[in-house]
């Protein structure tokens, strides 16, 4: 099952032009600087916006061609919008059931209760929008988004009008929801952090034009791509939860190129979690270092070396076949010889757990 | 007070203002919302006729109505040929004479509350499966009710004030086409100013408290919003 887009939108200077393939499964993100039309890919998805030429097939149905064009209104879609855009005469259960009503009862496969709880916006059904605050409103949206029983969510940035503290009261609510409903998400964001926490496959744009797609952890340590250039170049693994040690307080995460151990959380053995390790972090030696303070070491491959300024190499590394990265100064890497194929141990100075 | 013929002239004079406003809504929601979402490029023409009630003289309007309502204009001689009466001098022809004078005060509040709700709000009941008229009628309307409560309020009003335009195409027959403008100009006429008093203390008093209603109702409406 997959979601195949083409579309070509012309507006004034700027010119979208993508022909792109997406798995329908999971949560796909729009990655890319603003005005890259991320978010007028997502509306060209939703009908929001018509395109001179354009195809679109989502899992099977062709919901645009050159013959026809299905309206917004008959896209079985739910859509959240950046600002939460609330029905502002009427209240938060108005807003929720809005959708929910117009299905026929067969296509009601979420329960209204299902979305309140989903969202947690269970105590504020009673509430006008304008009583709301931010993040609850933007709750609220996405619980109406999801009522409407959606066989695709599509997400226009629903945390970046947010501050930092809204944004980790939602992105909970977003993770469970990935987890419990087998929808798949377009997510548009420019917010590396966000993409690494929720999504499974990234494209990249840029200027209206698709520069890369693939798997979140691949693309964020591919070499040719920005991501791994910039200063927060960073690594996502994932990682098994093996077990606890009640005595140091620790937490032991296993993933194909080893274990990590991490500060004791309270997850279930067994339990697959998503960890960043910031390209900063990583420092490479040639020997397995016994008299170190840090725990997470791994023998890894060199994969590929690429310079970045000009005192810095990113050294893109593997570790059993998953990719990490490291940043190390281009004297450390003549020093210690440091090229592709080379075996060396990588040391992560932080993990960061993400879910 | 209010001699007979004074309080027939009140009863046209609501009548008329009210079919007037009724009309108007009626025919104005639909072009109101046309002209707020229309990228048509020669829309600017259609906003401009709608304008010209607001600054021609009421004489200039009355004067064309009249020649194209009376017996030898299109529409009275059209009236006539069909075996009905030319609309000049009728109750009709004034509710005609004063849907094009009062338009724009309907048109043009409902056009800007139209405009206000912007894109967004529809769009979103579009991904919410609203169909154009269902997303109207229970996103759209509501949304702009103080700009309906203030058309319809401004459209009443300022066809209770209506002069010019009556009594070029209504002329002045009591009973039938003498609204209260008229009849307190008769008043002063015939140095009455006893009944013109009182019948220009009535007008007052209400378009007052039409506006006042307007006013308090949109206020309380903006905080209920926000």
């Amino acid at each position: 099952m997959s979601i195949e887009a083409r579309f070509e939108i012309n507006k004034g200077d700027f010119k979208l032009d993508v022909d792109l393939n997406i798995p329908a499964t999971g949560v796909t993100s729009l990655l890319g600087p603003s005005g890259c039309g991320k978010t007028t890919l997502l509306r060209a998805i939703a009908g929001l916006e018509k395109s001179q030429a354009g195809y679109l097939n989502v899992a099977g149905d062709i919901w645009q061609n050159a013959d026809q064009f299905v309206p917004p209104h008959k896209r079985p879609l739910g859509y959240v919008f950046q600002e939460s855009s609330l029905f502002a005469h009427i209240n938060v259960r108005s807003n929720i059931e809005y959708g929910y009503r117009r299905l026929a009862e067969p296509e009601r496969k979420i329960s209204l209760d299902k979305a309140i709880e989903l969202s947690g916006v269970g105590h504020l059904l009673e509430r006008k929008p304008g009583t709301l605050s931010g993040g609850e409103r933007q709750r609220v949206a996405i619980a109406r988004a999801l009522a409407v029983s959606p066989g695709i969510l599509l997400m226009d940035e629903p945390l970046a009008a947010l501050d930092a503290a809204r944004k980790q009261e939602i992105l909970p609510y977003l993770e469970s929801m990935h987890d419990e409903l087998d929808i798949p998400i377009i997510y548009v964001s420019h917010s590396t952090d966000e993409v690494a926490r929720l999504a499974d496959h990234l494209v990249l744009l840029d200027k209206g034009k698709v520069i890369a797609f693939g798997a979140t952890a691949e693309m964020l340590t591919r070499l040719d791509l920005p991501l791994a250039r910039g200063a927060d170049a960073e690594a996502l693994i994932e990682a098994v939860v093996a077990g606890h040690d009640d005595e140091y307080s620790l937490t032991y995460l296993d993933f194909p190129g080893g274990r990590f151990t991490v500060t004791q959380k309270p997850l279930e053995i067994g339990k697959t979690v998503r960890l960043r390790v910031v390209a900063r972090d990583v420092s490479l030696t040639l020997e397995h270092q016994a008299d170190t303070s840090i725990l997470n070491i791994f023998p890894v491959i060199i994969d590929e070396l690429i310079p970045v300024g000009s005192s810095q190499l990113t050294v893109r590394l593997l570790a059993n076949d998953v990719p990490l990265l490291s940043k190390v100064t281009r004297k450390s890497a003549a020093l210690l010889g440091l090229e592709t194929g080379k075996k060396v141990y990588a040391q992560a100075k932080s993990v960061a757990l993400l879910a | 007070m209010f001699n007979e013929a004074d309080l027939t002239a009140l009863a046209i004079t609501l009548k008329l203002a009210g079919v007037t406003t009724l009309i108007l809504l009626l025919l104005g929601t639909p072009l109101a919302w046309w002209m707020a979402r229309s990228r048509w490029r020669y829309k600017f023409l259609l906003e401009a006729v709608v304008a010209l009630p607001l600054v021609l003289p009421p004489t200039v309007l009355g004067f064309y109505l009249l020649i194209t309502l009376g017996p030898h204009g299109p529409v009275g001689g059209l009236m006539e040929s069909l075996g009905g009466r030319p609309l000049a001098f009728t109750f009709t022809g004034l509710v005609i004479g004063s849907v094009i004078y009062s338009m724009p005060f309907v048109i043009q509040p409902l056009q800007n509350a139209f405009e206000a709700i912007g894109r967004r709000p529809l769009e979103v009941a579009a991904t919410l499966r609203a169909s154009p008229l269902d997303r109207f009628f229970t996103v759209a309307m509501p949304l702009a009710r103080p700009g309906f409560l203030t058309a319809a309020v401004l459209g009443f009003a300022h066809t209770l004030g209506e002069f010019g335009v009556v009594l070029m195409i209504g002329g002045n027959i009591p009973g039938e086409t003498q609204v209260v403008s008229i009849a307190i100009y008769d008043h002063v006429e015939g140095m009455e100013y006893a009944h013109a008093h009182w019948l220009s203390a009535g007008l007052l008093l209400l378009s007052f408290l039409m506006l006042l209603t307007v006013y308090g109702l949109n206020r309380r409406f903006r905080i209920m919003q926000s």
